[in-house]
């Protein structure tokens, strides 16, 4: 569909150019921009625009994208394999990166490194710590071999972007747990499962809310009535104890990947609604627009009206409502997994990783392990909402 | 207004129907039912029930019964009985365990609400009053960060913050000199230095939604022509401000109570598990874990009617406030 701008396309040239004395309609007008070129461009083009003007929104993108692109190289920025245990370093804590270690002439070489530790023993309880030790120096080096691993199931290979040169020796930027796994790895790793839960889970729940959405709010009448029942319901329904009685459902016997599908189910059963609810409004508004009629005058079938015409109006807006359903999700994983209910290792998320974080004593041996993947769900909540609000800003460009 | 009452509460039957049958499934969601899992249970520690037994058990219990006899059995017993069904782990009627769980899991949600209208109001007026100030961001900022940390890992960290730094020994409402203690102020002291932890955590993302929501209303309000012909007679800003556009912008707070005591009920279970509170939250996950499931379904379906009844009270209680409201 078309909108008509209206926007003054010559102005006296004595006038200095503000987006005020640019007359009504579009906001996206910068200083500087023609406004014959507004006049023109497409609706995206306009949403586009107006999304880059907003900065914590573009931002917000930019951290969601990285959050992304780690789920996707999960194997080659993890410097080590998620399992693999060594109980010889356990509540390890983390290390920092040195770049220049002294040379014995006094001066300082390029060499970076991390601090190894030193390990001592209580003897009232026999619990190991560990110290960083300043004189142990382990080479670290990027592009460097370690364990083996298949990329995405595919490509065997074994190179890390960061590690120790000798593998046998420790390297945890983040600490480790209490079977001395690595927690950066670990944390790497979840990324991909939790971020990847929360894209599959809105995808259906996107399906779900459309076509209830879009039924609901193009027939109106008895169908209406039915599916807003049924919103009513899911949403009087207070979540957490609803997904935990689903989830809890879900047999110990069955495989990771099974569990996998079966939570990232469970999560957007009840998420949508919202969704829904969105797009009837939207289709409402729609419904008698002109070239909604035209179309059904058209001779076009009712699928056709609402798939070919009328939602693809929508789908700026739905774009927005999926973004901020995402966190949603996202957290809904890590819930469900903190209390045991949802993921089980060996499968790495970042709900599993806060499982470790359940006990107070462990939280006040290793903090890290409980600062870490809350602040990967925080930092990944907040870049959602921020992105999805400036996309809901974004999503009707004509308004001011 | 009577009649929209009875119309309101008449409109909940089919919700709270929906919502019996979602706790009903829920019932009878895991695979097996509770004797298939006893009897699992009991092989592995080599014992062995009688047949005989178990048949009677199964007819006792009606478990070969078609879905909707169970269902009807079910909710019938619980309408007009109270009989919310037998919980197997516990060995008693799910009716002795419930209510007291349930009555604490709804005071600490109403502490909660309290919690959440006591701290935006005042941040909300300001917020919106002095708009692109230094505080108003800072109150932006925290109502961001409120929103986005998930209630179980502000708990967590709470937590490790008072054991950390407070030494204080934090899970649960009372410190064990005075879990059976009679009342006296150093409990009601000792509950408080308990209580502060669950209804911070639980109010926080409730109170960051609603200082938003404050401030957008009030902005909007105050920039009506009344406001300013409110300052061109004279009243002082005080009150130019308060007699008015705050009272119109006051309207989200009631209906919060619809929407926030979901929320409010969600974040009960999840970080009374995680700060071990004798709520509802513990003990349905633990139904849930070992299938118990005549217990865990009555604290969801219960939960769910919690909420109708929310909404319902926040549905009249806005229309009596605001007369704009049309009584259809």
């Amino acid at each position: 569909m078309t909108h008509l701008v209206h926007t003054p396309t010559e102005l006296p040239p004595d006038r200095p150019m503000a987006p005020e004395d640019t007359g009504p309609a579009i906001s996206p007008l910068r200083p500087g921009d023609d406004p014959g070129k507004i006049a023109v461009a497409s609706q995206w083009t306009l949403i586009w625009r107006k999304f880059l003007s907003n900065r914590v929104a573009v931002f917000a993108g930019i951290v969601v994208l990285a959050f992304y692109l780690i789920a996707m190289l999960a194997e080659f920025l993890a410097p080590t394999s998620p399992s693999l245990a060594r109980p010889q370093f356990t509540y390890a804590p983390p290390q920092s990166i040195g770049f220049f270690v002294p040379d014995p002439d006094g001066g300082r070489s390029w060499q970076p490194h991390v601090k190894g530790y030193t390990m001592s023993v209580d003897p009232a309880s026999l619990r190991r710590t560990f110290t960083i030790d300043d004189t142990a120096i382990i080479p670290i080096g990027f592009f460097v071999e370690g364990p083996a691993y298949r990329m995405w199931g595919l490509l065997d290979a074994n190179m890390r972007l960061m590690g120790p040169l000798d593998a046998s020796q420790p390297m945890n930027l983040l600490g480790t747990d209490a079977l001395g796994r690595d927690l950066l790895s670990r944390l790497i790793y979840g990324t991909r499962i939790s971020m990847s839960i929360g894209l599959i889970g809105v995808l259906s729940s996107l399906v779900i809310g459309v076509v209830l959405g879009a039924l609901s709010g193009y027939f109106g009448g008895w169908t209406d009535l039915v599916i807003q029942r049924i919103i009513e319901v899911i949403s009087a329904m207070p979540t957490i104890p609803l997904w935990l009685g689903l989830a809890a459902a879900v047999p110990v016997a069955w495989s990771p990947v099974t569990v996998y599908f079966m939570v990232t189910l469970i999560v957007s059963l009840l998420a949508w609604t919202g969704l829904a609810r969105e797009v009837r409004g939207r289709f409402l508004a729609l419904r008698h627009e002109d070239f909604v009629t035209a179309a059904i005058l058209d001779g076009s079938s009712r699928a056709r009206v609402i798939f070919r015409h009328i939602l693809p109006s929508l789908t700026s807006h739905i774009l927005a409502v999926v973004t901020l359903a995402i966190p949603t999700m996202i957290v809904a994983e890590t819930a469900l997994s903190f209390l045991g209910v949802g993921l089980k290792a060996p499968v790495v998320s970042w709900g599993v990783l806060l499982q470790d974080a359940q006990n107070i004593r462990a939280v006040s041996t290793a903090p890290w392990l409980l600062i870490w993947p809350s602040g990967a769900v925080v930092l990944a909540v907040l870049a959602f909402n921020f992105l999805g609000d400036g996309m809901r800003d974004a999503a009707d460009p004509y308004e001011t | 207004m009577w009649l929209y009452t009875l119309k309101r509460i008449l409109l909940m039957i089919p919700t709270m129907f929906g919502i019996s049958l979602i706790s009903f499934f829920i019932i009878q969601l895991p695979p097996g039912d509770y004797l298939t899992s006893l009897l699992a249970s009991m092989a592995d520690s080599g014992q062995t029930l009688d047949p005989v037994e178990i048949a009677r058990l199964r007819a006792t219990y009606g478990l070969d019964d078609p879905m909707i006899v169970q269902y009807f059995k079910w909710i019938s017993g619980i309408v007009f009985r109270g009989d919310f069904g037998y919980s197997f782990e516990w060995g008693r009627p799910v009716s002795e365990l419930i209510w007291e769980r349930m009555g604490s899991t709804l005071a600490i949600s109403i502490a909660a609400l309290v919690f959440v209208w006591a701290v935006s109001l005042p941040i909300g007026i300001y917020s919106a009053v002095h708009r692109h100030s230094v505080g108003d961001h800072v109150a932006t900022f925290f109502g961001f960060l409120g929103l986005a940390i998930p209630n179980f890992i502000l708990a967590l960290t709470l937590m490790y913050v008072s054991y950390r730094y407070f030494g204080q020994s934090v899970g649960g409402l009372f410190s064990p000199e005075y879990v059976g203690a009679d009342w006296s102020w150093g409990r009601v002291w000792d509950l408080m230095k308990h209580l502060w932890i669950p209804i911070i955590v639980i109010g926080t993302s409730g109170t960051a939604a609603l200082i938003r929501i404050l401030r957008a209303n009030l902005t909007d309000e105050l920039s009506k022509p009344y406001v300013t012909t409110a300052r061109a007679k004279g009243l002082s800003e005080f009150n130019v401000i308060m007699r008015y556009p705050v009272r119109i912008a006051l309207n989200p707070f009631v209906s919060a109570i619809g929407w926030v005591l979901p929320n409010l009920i969600s974040g009960v279970t999840i970080t009374a598990i995680v700060l071990n509170l004798p709520t509802a939250g513990p003990l349905l996950l633990r139904a849930l874990v070992s299938q118990d499931m005549y217990l865990a379904g009555s604290f969801i379906l219960l939960m769910g009617v919690l909420t109708l009844i929310g909404m319902l009270i926040s549905d009249l209680l806005l229309a009596v406030l605001d007369p704009r409201i049309r009584f259809t």
